[in-house]
């Protein structure tokens, strides 16, 4: 049990290695997600009643479509040089490496969206109750979006066209999040009471995360047969 | 079979789409699987007969 | 693992016994339809609210029960290849996707078709509708990702973990669009609720529910067939079969 602990902190941590070595994985996806928004703001015009309205739900669509576009990012690399097939052959269990995989991600690539979000959230003036609905919903979604995103990706890690048919895959599984995160953001800019919809999505990632690393793990185990 | 019947109270139009539509499609894909599965069967025919003829 | 239907599951024997049985399937299926379709059109009296629009009802609702149904079927038939390794399971599962994906099609458009002099639109974010849009999505993707790996094998069992976490997602995606649905419109009064239906009604969408169920089977055991040809086109009983059957 310890060293399957030790093993998984392990690969978290030399993911996260990588990722300060490669800032462009952190970085771009970042630019991208406020350039999502930026465009939003240009197509809705300046009138700021309706961009306030529908500012909230752009953010989470952006959210969407930047976690997405980073995916590649979860498996590529260790697949092009190899390091995948190591930990498939590894005598800790392949899910556990698979969750401190996503777990990495996450950190490297939720964690500051979820930073950026807010500085971009102030800036467009929401509400403090928007912006604090804002942050709850992306901190109880986010993982569900990083563990569905896993399974997806391990899915297509290498294959030709990945990218796109990743997205076609997941974005579908994540409308339920997008449902509930909007919603809750839609309630507290009404002054509405959030709880219903945050019990909701810490439900959908507790469910994810028993899941989710099972299911990547099979499909890292198949694409590697 | 009258007038009356094809007019469908007025709304013709979108019953006999939908009618027409769902039968093109059932129709197509029942066919098509038929025909690949002689296109297929002619296939593997004509090349086990070109391998008996080459040995 | 020894499973009952080891013998009659493998491929060569159902290539067999589903050839022999489909003539009198398509048998079947046709006296189903034109039963269906008599009583629907002829027989079935117009609807005091909707009146003669509400036919679309005996293709529209036969077609919605399909798209769940056959992805039901996909998902277990992968999930049978994934686990036990039952090669029939992988095929059924890629010969289902493509009509399941065009029963959904089919429940999209004429559900649409039906919402337009109902509704005055042709689309609305009604639950049930928004749901099967979500489902056409998840067929595509799980048709893309078979058309993207080469290695029928591998596709197989990629293809079988998609299913299988979609049809997790399948209740978890009704049931939070139904939620957004009433959060955002109120209760509506929808179409299929209707408290009762008339049994002169009612007959017709059975008989075409079941007719839809019978051409199902038909076209995806000759579907079936067609993947078995391509998938074990080396074995000597295909080969035989192709001597006796093709033209060369």
């Amino acid at each position: 049990m310890n060293s399957a602990i030790r093993s998984a902190s392990a690969v978290t941590a030399r993911d996260l290695r990588r990722f300060v070595r490669r800032q462009q994985d952190v970085v771009q996806p970042l630019v991208f997600f406020v350039i999502v928004i930026t465009l939003l703001g240009l197509a809705i015009g300046p009138e700021s009643t309706i961009f306030a309205q529908i500012a909230p739900a752009g953010v989470w669509i952006a959210v969407l479509l930047a976690t997405t576009i980073n995916l590649d990012s979860m498996f590529l690399s260790d697949y092009q040089d190899g390091t995948i097939e190591l930990l498939v052959l590894s005598a800790t269990p392949l899910p556990v490496l698979v969750a401190a995989k996503i777990l990495a991600h996450w950190l490297a690539s939720a964690c500051p969206q979820i930073v950026i979000s807010v500085f971009v959230a102030t800036i467009l003036g929401f509400e403090s109750t928007v912006i604090g609905a804002l942050v709850l919903t992306l901190l109880l979604g986010s993982p569900i979006l990083s563990l569905i995103g896993g399974v997806a990706s391990a899915l297509t890690v290498g294959l030709r066209g990945g990218a796109m048919l990743q997205a076609l895959i997941i974005l579908p599984l994540y409308m339920p999040t997008l449902i509930f995160a909007t919603a809750a953001m839609h309630n507290a800019a009404l002054e509405l009471p959030i709880d219903a919809e945050l019990y909701f999505l810490a439900g959908l990632a507790v469910l994810a995360a028993t899941l989710a690393p099972f299911a990547a793990a099979a499909a890292l185990r198949i694409r590697l047969s | 079979m009258d007038a009356q019947f094809f007019a469908m109270g007025g709304y013709a139009f979108f019953v006999w789409f939908s009618y027409g539509l769902s039968a093109i499609v059932l129709l197509a894909n029942a066919f098509l699987p038929a025909r690949k599965e002689k296109m297929l069967l002619n296939r593997i025919a004509q090349r086990v007969h070109g391998t008996k003829e080459n040995s | 693992m020894n499973l009952p239907f080891h013998k009659y599951g493998s491929p060569k024997y159902f290539y067999s016994w589903s050839l022999m049985l489909s003539p009198w399937l398509i048998g079947f299926c046709v006296l189903l339809f034109a039963v269906g379709l008599y009583t629907g059109l002829f027989v079935a009296p117009a609807d005091y609210q909707q009146g003669e629009s509400f036919r679309i009802i005996y293709v529209h609702v036969p077609a919605a029960w399909m798209s769940l149904f056959i992805y039901v079927v996909m998902a277990s038939a992968a999930a049978s290849g994934l686990i036990w390794h039952v090669k029939l399971g992988d095929m059924i599962a890629r010969a289902s996707a493509p009509l399941g994906a065009w029963f959904t099609f089919l429940a999209l458009v004429t559900g649409s078709l039906w919402g337009k002099p109902m509704w005055g639109t042709y689309w609305v974010w009604d639950a049930r509708l928004t749901s099967e849009l979500i489902l056409l999505f998840l067929y595509l993707g799980y048709i893309a990702l078979q058309g993207a790996i080469d290695d029928r094998r591998v596709a197989a069992r990629a293809g079988a973990i998609v299913a299988l976490v979609g049809t997790v997602n399948l209740p978890i995606i009704h049931y939070s669009v139904e939620w957004w649905n009433t959060l955002h419109q109120g209760p509506t009064v929808s179409k299929l609720d209707a408290p009762s239906i008339a049994p002169s009604m009612l007959m017709p969408l059975l008989i075409m529910a079941v007719a839809y169920t019978v051409y199902f089977v038909v076209v995806m055991f000759a579907r079936t067939r067609c993947e078995i040809l391509e998938f074990e086109r080396n074995a000597a009983w295909v080969k035989e079969r192709a001597l006796e059957k093709g033209v060369v």
